[in-house]
């Protein structure tokens, strides 16, 4: 079945409630912390209170000694154990031939701590109060050494360095990219435009915290792991395979509803590992919920790049080379993904919407005393978003040209696409999406409203952002040669019940995407049956069969792929029962709307008839068709998908005390075949804020000084609330993917990729009458105040 | 220590230390789990229940603190027969949710916002929200929410 047959099934495009709500509302979802077992006791993690340290030892005696304590292990017990360090899942090579530095990640400390919040001893007691207290008792005896968490600072001369195996903190330099044609087309250019900005850290911030439970189950000498996770075979995996050197048959991962991740819990975890590891030495089911403080410290953080980037154009403003450097912060150690998302899934973006013929990113990656970056709602293209984008506004008011009129002339509008930088566009129309947005963003009536800001005495600005993601990381062949080591498919498999129903176990992962809905309805469509008819199972590693889980919006072009496949193989299957049934050729069958039907003539039966003659086979040819109806596939896609979009964003600015009131928003996307519009638009929403969030309010500051991480709390690390911004106003373009067989792209991340740089270009375009040529993200009242005392002074 | 309450309009006894939270009180002495913690700075609202029908955040108050009062959580919102309350079926409706962890403090927060201001706009709704956090929705679709359950409470 193609992509345009797969659009016009019924369901398909229409927004069916979500069948997971009920039990959110009625609060009888089941979270990790929700989870009682019988006999668990609890955990509490003693964590570095420096950001560098050496670690003179552990004095457990007294906190032994304290009411309810079952046990402390640090890391000489994990030594003792030969319990490996935390694997990384992606290898760069340097551009010299020599792979990444990749320190030893250990589970706690042995010797050394690294950042404030690296962990340092396990206290498990019969109460979670108990093992808090005793946790106060534990004696650390630290050496404080010096320690960096600027990336600048990181790579100065002489500058404290946290491995011996990287004396310079220096991880890897990466580049794509002709250098020598890029330098050579600089050298005709008739401008040059240059900025230098930052792309700041960030705390993913799910709602709920990281939990996990480990159970080890000495009956059958085998565990089970709960935990809050995006992907619990590739957890599995990781923890078995790498860590603990298990079998992995002996440990089920159950990641149960998860309340949110956008990344934050792709990883495998240093607690993860401690839970499953000690509830065996302890002999009991072993609780860990993280409170949102420690979150701060402990979770994979997000972005963190320090870039200079310079784009070279001809007379008329097209685009001839762009050329950038990156320093990427890395944090202490190589998270599971880290080292992909500065370079694969960030420098392959750079090209964006436009045909500029030479592009060429180097990337430097280095090691600092802060907690560990990963992938973060986007990974990489956020990043490559913001800075094409901001340059490509910046050098439209420096060659006179409105925003939308440069990324007009240099929008790509022949498909297939070949960067060069790697990837290849299947197709897009990018000129729609500029269209649509510019008409639903009414920027035709923006001076009037700008006059009537000013009247109020307020400055108004227009920013644009054209951005352009991957989606559906694939194939896995090619993912290996970038450096992944692990494949990158899904699979499905499709249970056909005796009554015609159909449960569907999919290796994808739902922490809030409504997967449970949206898959029925894929399902329903392509056996005529309605949603309420199919269950979805995911996030147990004991139900469904090996699958990636859920990040870099991969799910439904990916995942729904497979389930794709498993319904050819169960269409095919059916219509051999169908033709027995029928005493027809099976090749003379037609399937559609739930009904097998002989051409040409009106002999038929229903789906629900053949399913209960597979399962009841009297009369069946047994020789020729097995019984059942239930079959599996795995998927590995292609290519990647490439969803894209116009963002425009208006900004009003109060600039006597520099706060930014986003006052339009606007959100133009294609993302190909769209399955549940309801669904997608929450997903805009959500994402559109949280990039909103980067832009003016959200940033994880540590002391430059001291390495002591400042924003640690909701206190001062400032959220969105929902005061704080505008409906958005959403359009869409529909291209199909014409490398999955329901031509979608996937939404989840586009919100946050594209609205950043279409803030920030807002507030420097209403900015611009005061002489502010340049800010950095967070845009917050303080940062934008000062900028305006700047530009007078 | 012993505290008396009613609960979902159930009278209660509940043995607890003298610093027990009334929300660990809900979550660990009662198992009603449907009222969830997302930080420990009283800043996220996702232990939001109802106090004597105020709206509460029940990891910034003791148990000891609730004694005697009516508390209300999610698992109290639909009828006896799993039939939801008017607000609960709005968020369904209006896809005010995502990953659920925020919602039960939401609708709390929404059925004390409906009782204070039955007539509120859809500006006053995104300010009467904001001691919540939501990370999934971007907001917009939980203020459809509450607009649409207000006025699904009112008729």
């Amino acid at each position: 079945m193609g992509a345009s047959d797969f659009a016009n099934l019924p369901h398909i495009g229409e927004s069916v409630r979500r069948k997971e709500d009920y039990r959110f509302l009625t609060g009888a979802g089941q979270y990790t912390d929700d989870i009682v077992l019988a006999n668990m006791s609890h955990c509490y993690f003693v964590r570095s209170p420096h950001a560098h340290a050496k670690v003179r030892s552990v004095n457990k005696t007294a906190a032994l000694a304290a009411p309810g304590v079952i046990g402390i292990l640090d890391g000489q017990d994990v030594a003792a154990d030969k319990i490996n360090g935390l694997p990384c899942g992606w290898l760069i090579t340097s551009t010299d031939g020599q792979p990444m530095k990749e320190p030893a990640h250990p589970i706690l400390a042995l010797d050394t701590v690294r950042y404030v919040g690296d962990h340092v001893a396990m206290v498990v007691a019969e109460t979670l109060e108990q093992a808090r207290n005793a946790a106060e008792l534990v004696e650390v005896d630290y050496e404080p050494l010096g320690a960096v968490v600027d990336v600048r600072d990181a790579q100065a001369a002489g500058a404290p360095a946290s491995h011996e195996i990287a004396p310079d903190n220096h991880c890897y330099k990466w580049a794509i990219g002709d250098k020598g044609e890029v330098d050579k087309a600089f050298v005709g250019a008739a401008h040059v435009t240059k900025l230098d900005l930052v792309n700041n850290r960030l705390a993913p911030n799910p709602m709920e915290p990281r939990a996990a439970i480990g159970h080890y189950n000495r009956a059958g000498d085998d565990y089970t792991l709960y935990v809050a996770n995006q992907n619990p075979h590739v957890e599995r995996l990781l923890l078995t395979a790498f860590v603990m050197g298990l079998p992995e048959h002996k440990v089920r991962v159950i990641a149960p509803d998860v309340g949110g991740g956008f990344g934050a819990k792709i990883f495998l975890y240093a607690e993860d590992v401690c839970l499953t590891w000690a509830s065996k030495k302890l002999n009991r089911p072993i609780k860990w919920t993280c409170d949102r403080s420690e979150a701060f410290l402990c979770d994979a953080h997000g972005r963190d790049h320090v870039s200079h980037a310079e784009l070279a154009m001809d007379k008329d403003g097209k685009f001839l080379a762009f050329r950038v450097h990156t320093d990427a912060n890395m944090g202490a150690y190589l998270s599971t993904f880290a080292p992909a998302v500065p370079t694969i899934l960030y420098a392959t973006l750079l090209a964006g919407q436009y045909k500029t013929p030479q592009v060429y990113v180097e990337v430097d990656a280095w090691f600092t005393n802060t907690s560990p970056v990963d992938a973060y709602r986007g990974a990489g293209r956020p990043e490559a978003t913001y800075l094409l984008e901001r340059i490509v506004s910046r050098a439209a008011w420096e060659m006179g040209l409105s925003q939308d009129e440069i990324r007009r002339r240099n929008f790509i509008t022949e498909f297939p696409y070949q960067t060069p930088v790697a990837l290849q566009y299947d197709t897009g129309d990018f000129n729609a999406c500029m269209d649509k947005s510019q008409e639903l963003a009414d920027v035709a009536g923006l001076e009037a409203r700008k006059a009537e800001s000013k009247s109020k005495g307020l400055l108004r600005g227009v920013g644009y952002s054209s951005y352009i993601e991957a989606c559906g990381l694939a194939p896995s062949n090619v993912a290996g040669a970038l450096g992944a080591r692990a494949g990158l498919f899904e699979c499905g498999e499709v249970r056909v019940h005796p009554t015609g129903s159909v449960t569907v176990f999919t290796g994808s992962h739902s922490h809030g995407q409504g997967h449970e809905t949206t898959f029925a309805q894929v399902v329903a469509a392509r056996l005529g049956l309605t949603p309420d008819q199919v269950d979805i199972v995911h996030g147990d590693t004991g139900r469904v069969p090996f699958g990636m889980g859920t990040y870099g919006s991969r799910s439904i072009s990916v995942g729904g792929a497979a389930i794709m496949r498993a319904l050819d193989k169960i269409e095919a299957k059916a219509k051999k029962i169908a033709a027995h049934l029928m005493e027809a050729s099976d090749t003379d069958i037609d399937f559609a709307g739930g009904e097998f039907k002989v051409k040409g003539t009106d002999k038929m039966v229903t789906f629900g008839q053949v399913a209960l003659t597979a399962y009841v086979p009297h009369n069946y040819p047994l020789d020729k068709l097995e019984p059942g109806l239930n079959e599996t596939a795995f998927y590995d896609p292609t290519n990647f998908t490439f969803p894209a979009g116009t963002y425009i964003c208006e900004v009003e600015i109060d600039p006597a005390t520099g706060v930014v009131r986003v006052d339009r928003f606007t959100a133009v996307d294609d993302f190909g075949t769209i399955i549940n519009p309801m669904v997608v638009e929450g997903q805009v929403h959500g994402g559109v804020v949280q990039g909103i969030g980067q832009a003016l309010m959200e940033h994880c500051v540590y002391d430059r000084e001291t390495g002591q991480l400042v924003t640690g709390s909701y206190m001062d690390y400032t959220m969105p609330r929902a005061d704080d911004f505008p409906n958005i106003v959403i359009g869409h373009v529909c291209t199909p993917c014409t490398t999955n067989p329901l031509g979608t792209k996937g939404c989840g991340e586009a919100g946050a990729i594209g609205s950043p740089p279409a803030v920030i270009n807002a507030v420097l375009d209403a900015l611009a009458p005061l002489g502010v040529k340049d800010i950095d993200m967070p845009a917050s009242p303080n940062r934008v105040w000062q900028a305006i005392q700047n530009a007078k002074a | 220590m012993q505290v008396q309450l009613k609960v979902n309009g159930k009278a209660v006894a509940i043995d607890a230390a003298p610093n027990t939270l009334l929300v660990q009180a809900l979550r660990d002495h009662l198992k009603l789990t449907g009222t969830h913690v997302g930080c420990d700075t009283g800043q996220c609202g996702a232990c939001t229940v109802l106090m004597n029908g105020k709206a509460v955040k029940s990891c910034n108050m003791l148990l000891a603190q609730a004694a005697d009062s009516e508390v209300k959580t999610i698992e109290g919102m639909a009828e006896a027969d799993g039939t939801m309350h008017p607000m609960q079926a709005a968020f369904k409706e209006c896809h005010g949710l995502q990953c659920g962890f925020c919602t039960p403090g939401m609708v709390m927060s929404a059925m004390d916002l409906c009782e204070r201001q039955p007539n509120a706009n859809e500006q006053q709704v995104r300010e009467g929200l904001e001691g919540n956090i939501c990370r999934c929705t971007g907001y917009q679709n939980i203020v459809k929410s509450v607009l649409q359950g207000a006025a699904a409470m009112k008729s």
